[in-house]
């Protein structure tokens, strides 16, 4: 399987680590009202598509970046590789 | 203080590098080049280009290395590079670079985690498609990449055609000198 890294191109998928859904990214805040059933969500409930799913790898023979990677589970094509930087920039969860 | 007088060794072990001779090809443990990382803070990345621009330390792009002396560069990630310069002159590369860049960048002495392997002569990609998964033959000069050899995490500067500078982990350096070595005595 090839990962087409936005920085550096069309990378083997044996450089990177994967760690699962991309919603890992939208940690509840610890000490909002309700924490403990946010984090029970968060940490317990995944989806399971088949189909396009959003997930994150990791390039550690690479440049170190997370990306999220949207992968048909059914085919394994891959239609969107982005920095996970700019993901979490654009859902506010980064300076 | 105590008056200590201990001997230098190689990361091979030894008291000189290493050099060796197998068919066209050179294997040379290179122990004259300081090594630091140098990785932009938050939001700095325009200062730390201004900053480098007026020392004359060259920052390439992605994937690419450079070099302009007494420094060289290579990238390794967004916003961050590895910078090379003489041991001799260098050997505390940290100081030099924050008497450049400030508190613009976070440097962290790089020089003794390191091993650098220099392997020359003329068909490295025959050597190198044994070893990895770079496409060194299509790879343009000063491509830099980081790349597995033998389950080692390792860079790889392309100097030029038939100049390549691996920086594997220095407590993994006699793995990878075999590594090398076997390959090289496979392939030719």
């Amino acid at each position: 399987m090839i990962i087409n890294h936005p920085i550096l191109g069309p990378r083997d998928a044996q450089e990177f680590v994967y760690l699962g859904d991309a919603a890992l990214i939208a940690r509840p805040d610890g000490l909002a009202p309700g924490a403990q059933e946010a984090f029970h969500d968060y940490l317990y409930l995944r989806d399971n598509p088949a189909g396009l799913h959003r997930e994150l790898w990791y390039h550690e023979q690479g440049d170190r970046s997370w990306l999220v990677v949207t992968r048909n589970t059914l085919t394994h094509e891959i239609t969107q590789v982005e920095l996970a930087r700019d993901v979490a920039r654009s859902l506010g969860r980064s300076k | 203080m105590a008056d200590l007088m201990l001997a230098p060794l190689t990361p091979l072990g030894h008291a000189l590098p290493e050099q060796r001779n197998i068919g066209p090809v050179t294997l040379t443990e290179v122990i004259d080049s300081a090594l630091g990382s140098l990785t932009a803070r938050a939001g700095r990345l325009a200062e730390l280009a201004e900053r480098a621009a007026a020392a004359g330390l060259p920052l390439p792009a992605p994937g690419q290395s450079a070099e302009a002396a007494p420094y060289g560069a290579f990238w390794l990630a967004p916003e961050s590079w590895m910078v090379e310069a003489p041991f001799a002159s260098h050997e505390d590369i940290r100081a030099h670079l924050v008497a450049i860049f400030g508190d613009a960048a976070s440097i962290t002495e790089q020089t003794d985690a390191w091993v650098r392997f220099d392997v020359t002569g003329a068909d490295l990609p025959r050597l190198f498609e044994r070893l990895s998964n770079v496409d060194l033959a299509r790879a343009p000069d000063h491509a830099a990449t980081r790349t597995v050899i033998d389950h080692i995490g390792c860079y790889l500067v392309k100097r030029g055609p038939t100049r390549i500078s691996l920086f594997g982990p220095r407590s993994s350096a006699p793995s990878l000198w075999h590594a090398l070595e076997t390959a090289a005595r496979a392939a030719f």
